[in-house]
């Protein structure tokens, strides 16, 4: 786990959220974080090698871009998790893929250009596995805003 | 308020290709896609701000590695609400800071629960006492906290 100072901190929760639209980014930034441009490119470079910074960039959201996601939770035998887990990740179109304590072990996210797809991938997953899935899309949004508050 | 009716162009698609990956850490981080697009980069910002303000993309921002910087316990809530209970118990339950996500999804027959909510925080004690907290203000009982215990795959969504 990397160290952060209170910069850093500011910094992460400002990104999230508030990161300004404009030419130059960073320089707006700075001039709100107190430091100068330098310093702020350095640290994020930092962060970003440390793994606490993925990427900055848009977060699509699909099902207005013309697509279609669901969630699936898939039964997986102990033995064969790791074999499985890299048979889902071979999909391009599996976004999130986790490991859980439950029978339902292997939950994972799908998004797809349509309808049709979606359920050919989700076929394709349950042939190439053999194990049993539900399929989860979502049917009311009541909310959708990761953001981490950085203490 | 966004309008459903305006659709993406061809450039905003090439724009959102060009900055699905991130954009770099520099003075100028807009000018190498300005270049490749054509257009200026007040053009290329001014576009980011109408994609966002038309709904394609939710935010322009950091995905942030949350489990780099310690907040390494993320729960999945699930919980069985009763159907004519979802819409009053959905609204209590994205109330709560901890709750980053809630959505309700279907029920089947060897899985009841059908509102399920992230939380995420610093330890998994934390997040027991989130979902007690939930539990409490929604009177809803009968729930799972699903932990994960290994992260196979996550890249945002994209195009």
């Amino acid at each position: 786990m990397i160290q952060l100072d209170d910069i850093d901190k500011n910094i992460l929760n400002l990104i999230q959220l508030d990161f300004p639209l404009d030419v130059h980014p960073f320089e707006k930034m700075s001039f709100q974080l107190g430091i100068s441009e330098e310093e702020l490119l350095e640290r994020m470079d930092r962060l970003k090698e440390e793994g606490a910074v993925r990427r900055i960039g848009p977060v699509i959201n699909t099902k207005r871009v013309g697509g279609i996601s669901t969630l699936v939770a898939l039964k997986a035998p102990g033995s064969k998790i790791d074999e499985i887990a890299e048979l889902i990740n071979q999909h391009q179109e599996v976004s999130h893929n986790y490991l859980r304590q439950a029978d339902y072990n292997i939950w994972f996210t799908v998004s797809a250009a349509n309808k049709e797809r979606l359920e050919q991938i989700i076929n394709d997953l349950q042939e190439e596995t053999g194990c049993p899935l539900i399929d989860l899309p979502t049917k009311r949004l009541f909310k959708i805003g990761v953001k981490f508050d950085v203490k | 308020m966004s309008n459903d009716n305006v659709v993406m162009d061809e450039a905003d698609t090439r724009l959102l290709k060009l900055t699905q990956d991130g954009i770099p850490f520099v003075h100028s981080p807009f000018a190498m896609i300005s270049e490749e697009l054509g257009m200026t980069e007040e053009e290329v910002v001014h576009r980011i701000e109408q994609l966002q303000k038309n709904g394609f993309i939710r935010r322009f921002g950091a995905s942030i590695g949350h489990r780099a910087i310690g907040i390494t316990a993320n729960a999945m809530c699930t919980w069985n609400v009763p159907d004519e209970r979802v819409e009053e118990v959905g609204a209590v339950m994205a109330g709560f800071t901890e709750v980053t996500h809630c959505y309700e999804r279907p029920r089947y027959p060897d899985w009841p629960y059908n509102l399920f909510t992230m939380v995420h925080s610093y330890t998994r004690k934390d997040c027991e006492y989130v979902a007690q907290e939930i539990s409490r203000a929604t009177g809803i009982t009968d729930y799972k906290l699903l932990y994960s215990v290994r992260e196979f795959k996550k890249t945002g969504v994209r195009l």
